[in-house]
């Protein structure tokens, strides 16, 4: 395998990523765990660029950091006291826990390595065009247009949802 | 960087949000959980999107874009319910949620 500057750079996105993702879970600081989930994120929105899907890089970008983890942070906001900052954590439960997702990781990396079809695959590094244009064509008039409508949809029934739900309750 | 290496990120990815999930005694700490696992799977949408099918096919990367989405409107309605959670319990520990408990 010869290191050019390109694996360089995708070895340093994964390890930000795993790294970081593995603080979001060990850390006792529940907003140091929200601020490190944001680097995974970033390093996950980096991988998608080595993965040619600009389009998909920059909605995580925007979607996630600017959407869901300023959400995280008011929710952590709104209903942790300074007491509360601190998740608590069993024993037991750590143990069991660390158990069963340390079998997993090993069932997964096993099948990972063991599947005959997946060997071998790398990136030829052949430049394709930008995609924002195809899956603006395969979403709005292409095969995507119905999923696309019942997502919509659906999140217009999550937003009335979460605000019917966490709006105070008025009693007549 | 074969489809191996994106592979094996995602499972790292997804172990680490079971794990959260499994272990962590505050309802914000599994909904990053779950973000991880979710993650993890757009991630292997967009890596066999790019090693697997053909070049010009780009389905794996839309449907990591719905699964973007359908993440977004589950964080919301997840905050929401912690939020009426923590005014009904005081309190946004799973265990200490048992109304319900026989």
């Amino acid at each position: 395998m010869e290191f050019t500057l390109k694996s360089l750079i995708f070895y340093g996105f994964a390890l930000l990523t795993v790294t970081s993702g593995i603080v979001v879970v060990t850390v006792r600081n529940i907003v140091h765990a929200a601020f490190s989930l944001m680097v995974t994120l970033f390093g996950v929105a980096g991988l998608y660029v080595f993965l040619q899907a600009d389009f998909l890089a920059a909605t995580q970008v925007i979607v996630y950091v600017g959407g869901i983890l300023v959400l995280i942070l008011f929710g952590v906001m709104m209903t942790s006291d300074r007491l509360e900052m601190r998740i608590h954590i069993e024993r037991g439960q750590l143990l069991l826990g660390g158990t069963i997702a340390l079998a997993l990781l090993m069932l997964l990396l096993t099948i990972i390595a063991k599947t005959p079809q997946w060997k071998n695959i790398v990136d030829e590094g052949e430049q394709l065009q930008p995609t924002t244009e195809r899956i603006g064509n395969l979403i709005l008039n292409g095969q995507f247009l119905l999923p696309f409508e019942v997502v919509s949809v659906l999140l217009l029934v999550a937003l009335i949802g979460a605000a019917l739900i966490s709006r105070k309750e008025v009693r007549d | 960087m074969s489809l191996q290496n994106y592979l094996v990120i995602s499972a790292i990815l997804f172990t680490l949000g079971i794990f959260a999930v499994l272990t962590r005694r505050n309802a914000i700490s599994i909904l990053m959980g779950i973000e991880l696992i979710l993650n993890s799977c757009n991630l292997n949408f967009a890596a066999f999107s790019r090693f697997v099918t053909p070049p010009e096919n780009i389905d794996g990367q839309i449907i990591a874009i719905f699964g973007i989405v359908l993440a977004a409107a589950e964080a919301a309605v997840f905050l929401a319910i912690i939020l009426a959670i923590y005014r009904e319990f005081g309190s946004i520990r799973p265990n200490e949620v048992d109304t319900l408990k026989g």
